[in-house]
C-alpha cells in the first residue's frame, strides 16, 4: 500500500476512493494475515461505513484533512468504543470497550478509517511480540524472525501494506524497535504530547502513543492530528501543536550529535555501518556532526525495569476478575477469585513484571529500588539536557542488532530486556525519538537508525528525519508483499 | 491504680462537590446503585483521573479554617490494595506530601474550651460500597456510585483524654465543615466517618502505651462508648499483667464490644508511590487568598458574638449556632426584630419546639422572618397579648397566613379599652362572691385567680395588665358593692 501522503493526494484528486482503500486493506489482510498473524480483530463493517462517509464527504466537496479516508490500525491496548480491547491478554478476552480513546476520537474527527486492532506483547510487555497470549506476529521480511515489540502488530501491518498507517505505544522503545525491525518509520512523541486517555496503562510515567507509517510525512501528518492538550489526561503538555512538516532535503546549520556510548561494543557491524552511513548523509546534507555523551544511559534498562514494573504492578491490579474480563471458574471465595483469575489470566512475562514491581514498592525496599531509580532517571534526563546543548538531534542505532529469530531470546529475559537498551533512555527522559529505515542486512532484514530531539521538539525531529529520509530512501518492501503486488 | 486514656482520631469527611474528585460523574448520595459511574470511576482499562478543582478548594478551605500549614506543593499517591469496591486496585490519596500539616480544632467540654492539635489533612477519593446480604451464605453486592467521592482525612494528634472530649472534637469538626459548606458532616449517612486510636497508660506516665485502632463507629455516641469500652479493656488487661497488641478492632454497637478484624484484612503493605497520572498539586498565594475570603465566621466565634451582642445565655447562643442555617436565620430574625433577647426567647421557645415536633430543619420552617417579626411587633404594640401571640403563631405555622389577618379573623385583638375591661371585671366580681370575700379578708393572693377569670371571660383578649389593675382597684374600693 502506498504511503499516507500519496494516498491523501490520490483521494484529494478523486483518483481513488476511501472505500477502495479499505477494500484493498481488507484484501491484503485476508491474504497475508494467515502468514503473519497481525490482526486480533478486523472491523470490516465499521471500516466500510466510515469509508462510505468519507467518500460521501468528498463527493460533496468537503474534507476533514489529510487523513480523511485513510485506513489505519490500532494496537490492541488502545480502546475504541464497541470493539474488543484485549491487550493480547487472556485476562481481557471478551472485553469490549464502552468508550473511545482520545486518539480514536481525534482520528475519527479527522476522517481516518479504523480497520481493526493489531497484535502486541501482552500488555505491551516485550520486545518481540512473542508474548502475545493469542499467538506471535511474524516479521513480514522474514517470517522466521520476530517483528520486534511490543508494537510488532502495528509495524508489521504497515510494512506488509495491510494499512498505510498504524498506532503503537511505547513504554520503553516499543514503537521504535519494531519499526526498525520491520523497515518502517516509528515515532515516539514527547511524554505528554499525545493523550494517554484510552491507552491501557503499563508504566504511566513512560507510556506514550506513537504513529507508524512508511514515510516521515505519514507520521508527521498523523502527529499533527493526534497531538495536543487533552482535558481527560492531566499529563498532556499545554504547548500548542504546530503543523508538523518534513524537511527540505537540507540539514544546513543543524548539529547532529552521535552518541558515543551507543556505537561501541556489542553493536552488530551491519547496524553500526547503517548508523555511520546515516551520519555521512547528514554531513553531505550540510549538518555538522558532533560527539555527544549520555554517561548515565547505561543505567537505563535497570531504571526502566524498576519504574515501569512498579507502575505496572499497580496499573494491572484492576484486572482481578471481579468486574470485567476473565474470571476463573469454580472459585469459592474472594481470595481465590483474585489469585485464580490473575494466575490463569496473565502470561508469564506479565507476572514477572508484576512481581518485580510489587517487590520494588514494598515497604522497606521502596528507597533502595523505586527511590533510587527515580534519582537515576533524573540523571539521565540531565544527560539529555547537556547533550542537547551541543546538538539539535541525536543519532544512534535503535537496537544493537537487527531482528532475531523467533524463540532466540525467549529463554533469556535479560537478553530480551537489553534489546531495548538504546531506546529506553528517551522514554525515561520524556524526549521525542524516531526510528528511520536506514538500510538492511545482507540477508535483507531492515535496519533503522534512531533520531532523538529535545522535549516537545518533534518539529525539529521530523524536519531532520524527513531530510535524511530523502537521502537514505524508504524502507525496503518485504518480498512477500512485492510478490503479492506483482 | 489509675489509668489515663490517650485518644487520637482519624476523621474522613466527604466533600459535597457537585461532581466527583477525578471525573465528571455526579457526587450524589442515594441514587440507584451503579448509576453515577463512568470509565474513570469504574477504573476501566485506559481511563485517567483529572483533579476536580472545587474539591481542592474545599479541602483548602478546611485546612485554612483549621489553621493548618497549607503546603505549596503536595503530591498524590496511590495506596494499593485489592478489594471489590475499589475498582482500580488502588485508592488515589496523599502520603508523604499531604495538602496540609498541623492545625487545630477547638473543643468545649463542661464549659471549658481548648484546642486539639492536628497532625495533617490530606485529600483522597472514597471507595465504593459493599453491601453484604444477611446470613452466612449471603452474597455481596457492589455499588460504585460512591467511588471517587472526594474526601479529606483529618488526623489528630493523640491529644484527647476522655470519651467526651472525642465527642466534643467530632461535634466541633462537624459544625466547622458544615459552616464552611464543604460537607453536611452527617455521620449517619457516612459523610463524616471516624476511626479512633486508643491507648492507656498509668497516670503520670509520659510514654504512650500500645494503641489499638477502633473502626465501625457510626455516631458520636458510638465513638464515645467504644473508647470507654476499649480503654477499660486495655486497662484491665494491663492490670492482669497482660499486654496490649497493636491491632485493628471493630466496634459492635449492639453488644457494646470490640472484636478484632481478621488478620488478613489488617496485614496491608499499601506500596504507596507517587500517582503518575496526576501532576503535583501546587497551591499559589492567590488561590489561598481567594479561598480564605470564602471562609465564614466559624461556630465558636459566632456563638461568643451572639451571647455578647444579643445578651443571651451562652447555652442559648450554642443552640442557636448549632448549624449555620439556624445561626443565619436567627441573625436575620434578631436584626429585623430589633430585639435580640425577645427574638431569642421566640427562637428557643416556639420556633425550636415546632421544628422538633414536626422534625423540620430551619430551612423547612414555613413562617417567614418578616411574618414572625410582624407578629412580635403586634405584641410589642399591645395589639395582642403574649398568650394570644402563641395561638396566632401556631395558626401561622399551620396555615401559612399572616398574623394581622389571623388576629382579625379570630378576634384576638387585645381589649385595652378600660370601660370594656371594667364591665368584664364587674361580671367576674359578681360571679365569684366567695373569692371576693377572701380577698377582702386579706387573702390577696386570690387576685391571680380572679385575673385568670377575667382573661377567660374575655377569651384571652383582655389586656392582662389592665385587667389586674382594674380588678385590684375595684376590690379595694368596694365597687361594685
Amino acid at each position: 500500500m502506498r504511503p499516507v501522503g500519496e494516498l491523501a493526494g490520490a483521494l484529494a484528486r478523486g483518483e481513488i476512493g476511501s472505500l477502495e482503500l479499505v477494500e484493498d486493506s481488507l484484501a491484503r489482510i485476508r491474504e497475508l494475515d494467515p502468514k503473519l498473524h497481525v490482526f486480533l480483530h478486523v472491523d470490516e463493517a465499521g471500516a466500510r461505513e466510515a469509508a462510505d462517509r468519507s467518500d460521501a464527504r468528498r463527493a460533496r466537496g468537503e474534507t476533514l484533512g489529510p487523513l480523511d479516508g485513510i485506513p489505519y490500525a490500532l494496537k490492541d491496548n488502545i480502546v475504541a468504543r464497541g470493539l474488543p480491547s484485549t491487550c493480547a491478554s487472556r485476562i481481557l478476552e471478551g472485553f469490549v470497550s464502552p468508550y473511545d480513546a482520545t486518539l480514536v476520537t481525534r482520528l475519527r474527527d479527522a476522517g481516518a478509517v479504523l480497520v481493526g486492532k493489531v497484535n502486541l506483547d501482552e500488555f505491551a510487555m516485550g520486545s518481540s511480540n512473542e508474548h502475545s497470549a493469542f499467538g506471535l506476529t511474524r516479521n513480514p521480511h522474514e517470517t522466521s524472525h520476530v517483528p520486534g515489540g511490543s508494537s510488532g502488530g502495528s509495524c508489521a501491518a504497515v510494512a506488509s501494506g495491510m494499512v498505510p498507517l498504524a498506532f503503537g505505544s511505547e513504554t520503553g522503545g516499543s514503537v521504535r524497535l519494531p519499526a526498525s525491525f520491520c523497515g518502517v518509520v516509528g515515532l515516539k512523541p514527547s511524554y505528554g504530547r499525545v493523550s494517554r486517555y484510552g491507552l491501557v496503562a503499563f508504566g504511566s510515567s513512560l507510556d506514550q502513543i506513537g504513529p507508524v507509517a512508511r514515510t516521515v510525512q505519514g507520521v508527521a501528518d498523523a502527529l499533527s492530528i493526534v497531538a495536543g492538550l487533552d482535558p481527560r489526561d492531566a499529563t498532556t503538555a499545554t504547548a500548542p501543536v504546530p503543523r508538523y512538516e518534513t524537511g527540505d532535503d537540507s540539514l544546513l546549520g543543524k548539529r547532529v550529535g552521535v552518541i558515543r556510548e551507543l556505537l561501541g561494543e556489542g553493536v552488530d557491524p551491519e547496524v553500526g555501518e547503517c548508523v555511520r552511513r546515516a551520519a555521512n548523509e547528514c554531513e553531505k546534507l550540510g549538518a555538522r556532526l558532533v560527539d555527544v555523551s549520555l554517561p548515565h544511559a547505561k543505567y537505563g534498562v535497570a531504571v526502566y525495569y524498576v519504574v515501569s514494573s512498579a507502575e505496572a504492578s499497580s496499573n494491572l491490579a484492576r484486572f482481578d476478575g471481579a468486574r470485567y474480563g476473565y474470571r476463573a471458574p469454580g472459585v469459592r471465595d474472594l481470595e481465590e477469585l483474585y489469585t485464580e483469575s490473575r494466575s490463569q489470566g496473565f502470561g508469564d512475562e506479565v507476572k514477572r513484571r508484576i512481581m518485580i514491581g510489587t517487590f520494588a514498592l514494598s515497604s522497606g525496599y521502596y528507597d533502595a529500588y523505586y527511590g533510587r531509580a527515580m534519582h537515576a532517571r533524573a540523571l539521565i534526563r540531565d544527560d539529555f539536557a547537556r547533550a542537547f546543548e551541543a546538538a539539535d538531534v541525536l543519532l544512534s542505532p535503535v537496537s544493537p542488532t537487527p531482528s532475531f529469530r523467533i524463540g532466540d531470546r525467549m529463554e533469556d529475559p535479560l537478553a530480551m530486556y537489553l534489546t531495548d537498551a538504546m531506546t529506553i533512555p528517551a522514554n525515561l527522559a520524556g524526549v521525542p525519538a524516531l526510528s528511520l529505515p536506514a538500510g538492511a542486512t545482507s540477508s535483507g532484514l531492515p535496519i533503522g537508525v534512531q533520531l532523538q530531539a529535545p522535549y516537545l521538539r518533534e518539529d525539529v525531529l521530523l524536519e531532520v528525519a524527513g531530510s535524511l529520509e530523502g537521502a537514505l530512501g524508504w524502507g525496503p518492501l518485504p518480498a512477500l508483499v512485492a510478490e503479492g503486488a506483482a | 491504680m489509675s489509668w489515663e486514656t490517650v485518644i487520637g482520631l482519624e476523621v474522613h469527611v466527604q466533600l459535597n462537590t457537585r461532581t466527583k474528585a477525578f471525573c465528571a460523574c455526579p457526587n450524589r448520595f442515594g441514587d440507584p446503585p451503579n448509576t453515577n459511574v463512568c470509565p474513570v470511576c469504574l477504573g476501566l482499562p485506559g481511563a485517567l483521573p483529572v483533579l476536580n478543582d472545587r474539591a481542592v478548594d474545599m479541602a483548602l478551605m478546611a485546612a485554612i479554617a483549621l489553621e493548618c500549614e497549607v503546603q505549596d506543593t503536595s503530591i498524590f499517591a496511590r495506596k494499593n490494595y485489592f478489594y471489590p469496591d475499589l475498582p482500580k486496585g488502588y485508592q488515589i490519596s496523599q502520603f508523604d506530601r499531604p495538602l496540609a500539616l498541623g492545625g487545630r480544632v477547638p473543643i468545649e467540654v463542661d464549659g471549658e474550651r481548648r484546642q486539639v492539635a492536628l497532625v495533617r489533612i490530606h485529600l483522597e477519593e472514597d471507595a465504593g460500597k459493599s453491601l453484604h446480604a444477611e446470613g452466612d451464605r449471603g452474597d455481596t453486592r457492589i455499588d460504585l456510585n460512591r467511588c471517587g467521592t472526594p474526601l479529606i482525612e483529618i488526623v489528630s494528634e493523640p491529644d484527647l483524654r476522655r470519651p467526651e472530649e472525642a465527642g466534643a472534637y467530632l461535634e466541633s469538626l462537624r459544625r466547622i465543615v458544615q459552616y464552611l459548606g464543604v460537607s453536611d458532616g452527617d455521620m449517619s449517612q457516612g459523610s463524616l466517618r471516624c476511626d479512633a486510636n486508643v491507648s492507656v497508660r498509668r497516670l503520670g506516665e509520659t510514654v504512650l502505651g500500645t494503641k489499638t485502632e477502633v473502626k465501625n463507629l457510626n455516631s458520636i455516641k458510638a465513638v464515645e462508648r467504644a473508647i470507654g469500652v476499649e480503654s477499660a479493656r486495655q486497662a484491665a488487661l494491663l492490670e492482669a499483667g497482660g499486654k496490649v497488641v497493636q491491632t485493628t478492632l471493630l466496634w459492635d454497637d449492639k453488644s457494646a464490644t470490640v472484636r478484632p478484624m481478621r488478620s488478613k484484612e489488617d496485614a496491608h503493605d499499601y506500596r504507596y508511590f507517587p500517582e503518575p497520572d496526576l501532576l503535583p498539586l501546587v497551591l499559589d498565594h492567590a488561590r489561598k487568598k481567594r479561598v480564605r475570603a470564602e471562609i465564614p465566621e466559624l461556630p465558636f466565634a459566632r456563638r461568643d458574638r451572639f451571647a455578647a451582642q444579643y445578651g443571651i445565655p451562652a447555652y442559648d447562643a450554642g443552640v442557636l449556632t448549632a448549624s449555620k442555617d439556624m445561626a443565619d436565620w436567627f441573625e436575620r430574625f434578631a436584626t429585623d426584630a430589633g430585639d435580640g433577647k425577645t427574638a431569642s426567647n421566640w427562637a428557643m421557645g416556639e420556633v425550636l419546639r415546632t421544628l422538633k415536633e414536626k422534625a423540620w430543619t430551619i430551612a423547612e420552617f414555613p413562617v417567614s422572618i418578616d411574618g414572625l417579626v410582624e407578629l412580635l411587633k403586634m405584641v410589642q404594640a399591645g395589639t395582642i397579648s403574649g398568650s394570644a401571640a402563641k395561638t396566632v403563631f401556631a395558626r401561622m405555622v399551620d396555615t401559612g397566613r399572616a398574623a394581622p389577618e389571623l388576629v382579625e379573623e379570630e378576634g384576638l385583638a387585645q381589649i385595652s379599652d378600660s370601660s370594656e375591661v371594667v364591665a368584664i371585671v364587674d361580671e367576674v366580681i359578681a360571679g365569684h362572691p366567695e373569692q371576693v370575700a377572701s380577698f377582702r379578708n386579706g387573702k390577696e393572693q386570690i387576685l391571680g385567680f380572679l385575673v385568670g377569670q377575667v382573661m377567660k371571660a374575655s377569651r384571652g383578649k383582655a389586656n392582662p395588665q389592665l385587667a389586674k389593675e382594674i380588678l385590684h382597684d375595684r376590690l379595694k374600693s368596694g365597687h361594685p358593692a
